[in-house]
């Protein structure tokens, strides 16, 4: 049987009297990509961070490529990365030096040629020499995909991804993310509230609500199942706490 | 990618040096303030040290050590600051939780600041002591082997608090950020910086000397007014300073655990 990429055992995290995640547990295979879903609040930002070593778990754990992430990080990290809207890459250095940077602390053994790949293949070239913080969001997200690839991980997280992105940009970066899992057998981890995308792109879907998984399941079954015709409908059902389907829904999809 | 990341890299505390040389050089105003306080703050004490030793007595004899006091300061200050602040460019800029999902350990991180902190401090002094030259004819880099055993003393006292203040600014966000440029100046009045050990009160010399930059600038004296070098009170501050290098990586460490405890590393900001 092959490990998980990602495991979480029964995992927490309290702020003092508040309850972020509460005993959580999910295992994520290898090659897969995982939507996790949930509205504000739901747990899904700590469970991210808890996945990069960034959060302590207050009881549990979560284990990557075989590493107990709060013990353990380092044995992994170089074989990880992370892209998040909420996150940025210092603004005064231009594209090129923040890429040189990353690429040198994750150990990448030909840093300009994997930049010049970059370019290619993210079409960085039009700004590769500007200043991050004069980019467009458009650009400066790709940049910050650019910064998560930049050591080629075998596990990528993504919080919303293209959050605030025009549909066009948008669709781009979903192909490129689509194109990077098939060729390097990536497992990729997605945070986003945009459901279109978690359907495009997702093998899987876990469902969060208040520190709880509330459902798990691939989109089409998670359709299926509560009577819907698109993720965006469970979605709401699930944040609206209807976590089964209703009734008539059920006599509406029979029919 | 490797299946192995080394414990310790040069190049990943290269990447981070390089980082921030890039930073400097794209911004001339940063440069700008490197140099500017300690040369305003030089010319200050240099004007005030020609005043009182055209008077008679004493106080000419002091005035002496004014601008080599200054000087020394500057060191432990700006040594501090520019480990602070090549840390809170990183608050600044959002950056940190990117660098901490990265292989960089923290030794890397520290030695990185530590590397910063004398490039930025070598910016700012070494014009700085040549106007001294120039304007007052204070030769500083006459102090010799001397000045090599105050510049390390100091250095180790202005990482000390360096680290100290990075670590509660990076478990308290940019609340604590005040700390970076005033917790120094608790020194200013306690370290004896322009005055003699002697002059404070009885009971707050003890507190004075278990400061490392004390010994200094009383060895400082020493040799501006004696021409005594006296070793032994830079072997005081070398331990002391081992003790407070010590106690800062400690709290340092101690400070990261508890904002990955408490999810700030996450939520950089205020």
């Amino acid at each position: 049987m092959v490990a998980p990429a990602i495991e979480a055992e029964r995992l927490s995290k309290h702020y003092g009297e508040a309850i972020a995640v509460d005993g959580i547990s999910f295992a994520i295979p290898a090659g897969s990509i995982t939507g996790l879903l949930g509205g504000n609040g739901a747990g899904k930002t700590t469970t991210i961070g808890m996945i990069m070593g960034l959060v302590a778990p207050t009881e549990g754990r979560v284990t990557v490529l075989g590493a107990n992430m709060a013990h353990e990080a380092y044995r992994v990290l170089h074989r990880m990365n992370f892209e998040s809207p909420y996150v940025d890459l210092p603004h005064r250095l231009t594209v090129r030096q923040n890429l040189v940077v990353f690429g040198m602390l994750y150990g990448v053994a030909d840093v300009r040629g994997r930049i010049e790949r970059l370019v290619r293949e993210l079409d960085l070239g039009e700004f590769i020499d500007r200043a991050s913080g004069k980019l467009s969001a458009g650009q400066k997200t790709r940049v910050a995909l650019a910064k998560a690839l930049i050591n080629e991980p075998e596990i990528l997280v993504l919080d919303e991804p293209t959050a605030s992105l025009d549909p066009d940009t948008a669709d781009w970066i979903r192909g490129h993310l689509e194109r990077y899992r098939s060729g390097q057998k990536a497992t990729i981890l997605l945070a986003s509230h945009n459901m279109n995308e978690v359907e495009r792109l997702c093998d899987r879907v876990i469902m969060m609500k208040r520190g709880h998984i509330v459902d798990d399941d691939a989109p089409a079954h998670l359709i299926a199942r509560y009577g819907r015709h698109t993720l965006e409908e469970v979605f709401l059902d699930v944040a609206r706490g209807r976590r089964e389907p209703a009734p008539a829904l059920q006599q509406e999809t029979a029919s | 990618m490797s299946e192995h990341s080394p414990a310790f890299s040069f190049r990943r505390i290269a990447a981070m040096v390089l980082r921030h040389w890039y930073l400097l050089r794209s911004s001339w105003p940063r440069l700008l303030e490197i140099v500017y306080w300690p040369a305003v703050q030089m010319t200050m004490w240099g004007f005030l040290q020609l005043h009182v030793a055209r008077q008679p007595g004493a106080l000419a004899v002091a005035a002496g050590t004014f601008l080599a006091a200054v000087l020394l300061w500057d060191v432990l200050f700006r040594g501090q600051l520019g480990f602070s602040i090549s840390f809170l460019e990183e608050m600044w800029a959002r950056n940190l939780a990117n660098l901490m999902i990265s292989p960089l350990r923290p030794v890397e991180f520290v030695i990185a600041l530590v590397v910063m902190s004398i490039i930025r401090l070598a910016i700012g002094f070494v014009p700085v002591s040549l106007l001294a030259i120039m304007f007052f004819g204070f030769n500083f880099w006459s102090l010799g082997l001397a000045l090599a055993a105050f510049f390390v003393n100091l250095l180790f006292t202005s990482w000390s608090v360096g680290l100290l203040c990075s670590g509660l600014v990076m478990r308290q966000g940019l609340g604590a950020e005040g700390l970076t440029w005033s917790l120094m100046f608790l020194f200013l009045p306690l370290t004896c910086v322009y005055y003699p050990v002697a002059t404070l009160p009885q009971w707050l010399q003890p507190v004075a000397w278990a400061l490392p930059p004390t010994a200094v600038f009383e060895g400082m004296r020493a040799l501006v007014i004696d021409h005594v070098f006296r070793a032994e009170l830079m072997l005081w501050a070398l331990m002391l300073n081992a003790l407070w290098l010590a106690a800062a990586a400690v709290a340092f460490m101690a400070l990261l655990a508890a904002a990955r405890r408490g999810g700030s590393l996450l939520q950089v900001g205020e």
